[in-house]
């Protein structure tokens, strides 16, 4: 099984970034050979749509679930779409989050944000 | 007030005159709906689609209304193989495919290149709506409103529209801005012959007022300067404009019977004389302004 992880550094001692669009890498976890991949969030410096283009890329590397303390309603269409599952996260910390959900201690990710897109007059 | 077209010497009948602020509340609805009710045959426009207020005080007649769309891709999804060409295409990133091509309508900017791209001709464009545009008249002053729905993106469309039909009306056109100066603000002016800048006495004013300065300078646009609500005492927007260069076409007073009569959506011009001389003065001002610019810019 895969799950994906929006982190700020490709360390998984460092810690999970607070924005999903945003973040500038995913860490792609393996919890069969538990091994760690990083891939760059081609999303990050997009102008408008990063949730929809991070999801994409989540999609596209064809994993299960999704932990992230943060989603927002059009990247969820995209994820969920795909069925992968949305988690949210404990702490920051990505080895402890990792740890708890395959001990199945993760929470769903309930709430699904409305987006940041349009305030103010763009 | 035929008179005032002796002040267009260059032949031009159909002048845009916008006006701008920056902060909202500043009093460019006060200017542009007074300044018009003082030029005889005119157009009003309000391109304040997020709430266009100057309808409220012309209370227009013989209303025609107008629905505006924007094309929007279609998916039949019988024909989409799911190439992908379209999603990896969007700038905006309005389109994703998981096992079904997804498309964010409020993301996307009608650019129509998704559409023109996809080899299966699976996408088509469709019309939504995104608001309207009404034409009525006040005397001789043709009021056009713009408006946007509520939850709409961008009304950038609907000023579009907008400013397309004014070009068609008779004498000056007054151009009622949204505050800002994001992209309906330029799309707002960027036809305009003039702008006038109007400013407020305080920090938040001259901040906002700033960022619209720039604005029509970057667009290479004349432009002048109104203070409203002067009272005595030091104005930073005054002292702004003096530091910068910028004429000042005219000061409106902090008055409370003009505060009232504006709160209650009169036109304040028509109201009393003394506030319909004010304005008219304004007027002769700023056209006088346009005509020294328009021939200082031909000798260039």
């Amino acid at each position: 099984m895969k799950i994906a992880i929006p982190v700020e550094e490709r360390a998984s001692a460092g810690s999970v970034c607070q924005s999903f669009g945003r973040a500038p890498f995913f860490l792609i976890h393996d919890t069969e050979t538990d091994s760690n991949i990083y891939i760059d969030n081609s999303a990050a410096s997009a102008q408008g749509g990063a949730g929809i283009k991070a999801a994409q890329v989540i999609v596209d590397e064809g994993v299960d679930a999704l932990i992230t303390p943060r989603c927002g309603q059009n990247a969820a269409e995209v994820i969920i779409g795909a069925k992968i599952k949305i988690y949210g996260v404990l702490d920051d910390s990505i080895n402890e989050n990792i740890h708890a959900f395959k001990e199945g201690r993760l929470p769903h990710l309930n709430e699904i944000h409305a987006g940041f897109h349009n305030h103010g007059r763009g | 007030m035929k008179y005032m077209r002796g002040f267009i010497t260059m032949g031009e009948d159909n002048l845009k005159i916008a006006v701008l602020s920056g902060k909202g509340g500043t009093g460019k609805t006060l200017l542009s709906v007074n300044l018009a009710a003082s030029a005889g045959e005119c157009t009003y426009v309000d391109c304040d689609v997020e709430e266009p207020n100057g309808h409220l005080y012309f209370k227009p007649k013989e209303l025609e209304k107008e629905k505006i769309t924007i094309k929007i891709p279609h998916v039949d999804l019988e024909a989409c193989n799911g190439c992908r060409e379209c999603v990896n295409f969007c700038k905006f990133n309005a389109l994703a495919y998981t096992n079904k091509l997804l498309i964010f309508e409020e993301i996307c900017h009608s650019c129509g290149g998704c559409v023109l791209l996809c080899p299966e001709k699976a996408l088509s464009e469709k019309e939504k709506p995104i608001g309207g545009l009404e034409k009525g008249k006040w005397e001789n002053v043709t009021v056009l409103t713009g408006i946007l729905n509520m939850g709409e993106a961008s009304g950038v469309p609907i000023i579009e529209r907008l400013l397309d039909l004014s070009k068609s009306m008779e004498g000056l056109c007054f151009i009622d801005c949204p505050p800002g100066s994001s992209c309906v603000v330029m799309e707002s002016v960027r036809d305009a012959d003039y702008c006038i800048l109007v400013a407020e006495p305080t920090l938040f004013g001259v901040h906002n007022f700033e960022m619209v300065y720039d604005l029509v300078r970057l667009f290479d646009k004349p432009h002048g300067a109104v203070l409203n609500k002067c009272m005595k005492g030091e104005n930073p927007a005054e002292k702004f404009c003096i530091d910068k260069g910028i004429k000042i076409l005219g000061r409106i007073p902090f008055h409370h019977e003009l505060g009232r009569l504006n709160s209650e959506a009169k036109i304040v011009a028509q109201e009393k004389k003394v506030f319909g001389d004010m304005f008219s003065l304004l007027l002769k001002t700023v056209l006088g302004e346009v005509c020294h610019e328009a021939a200082v810019n031909s000798q260039r």
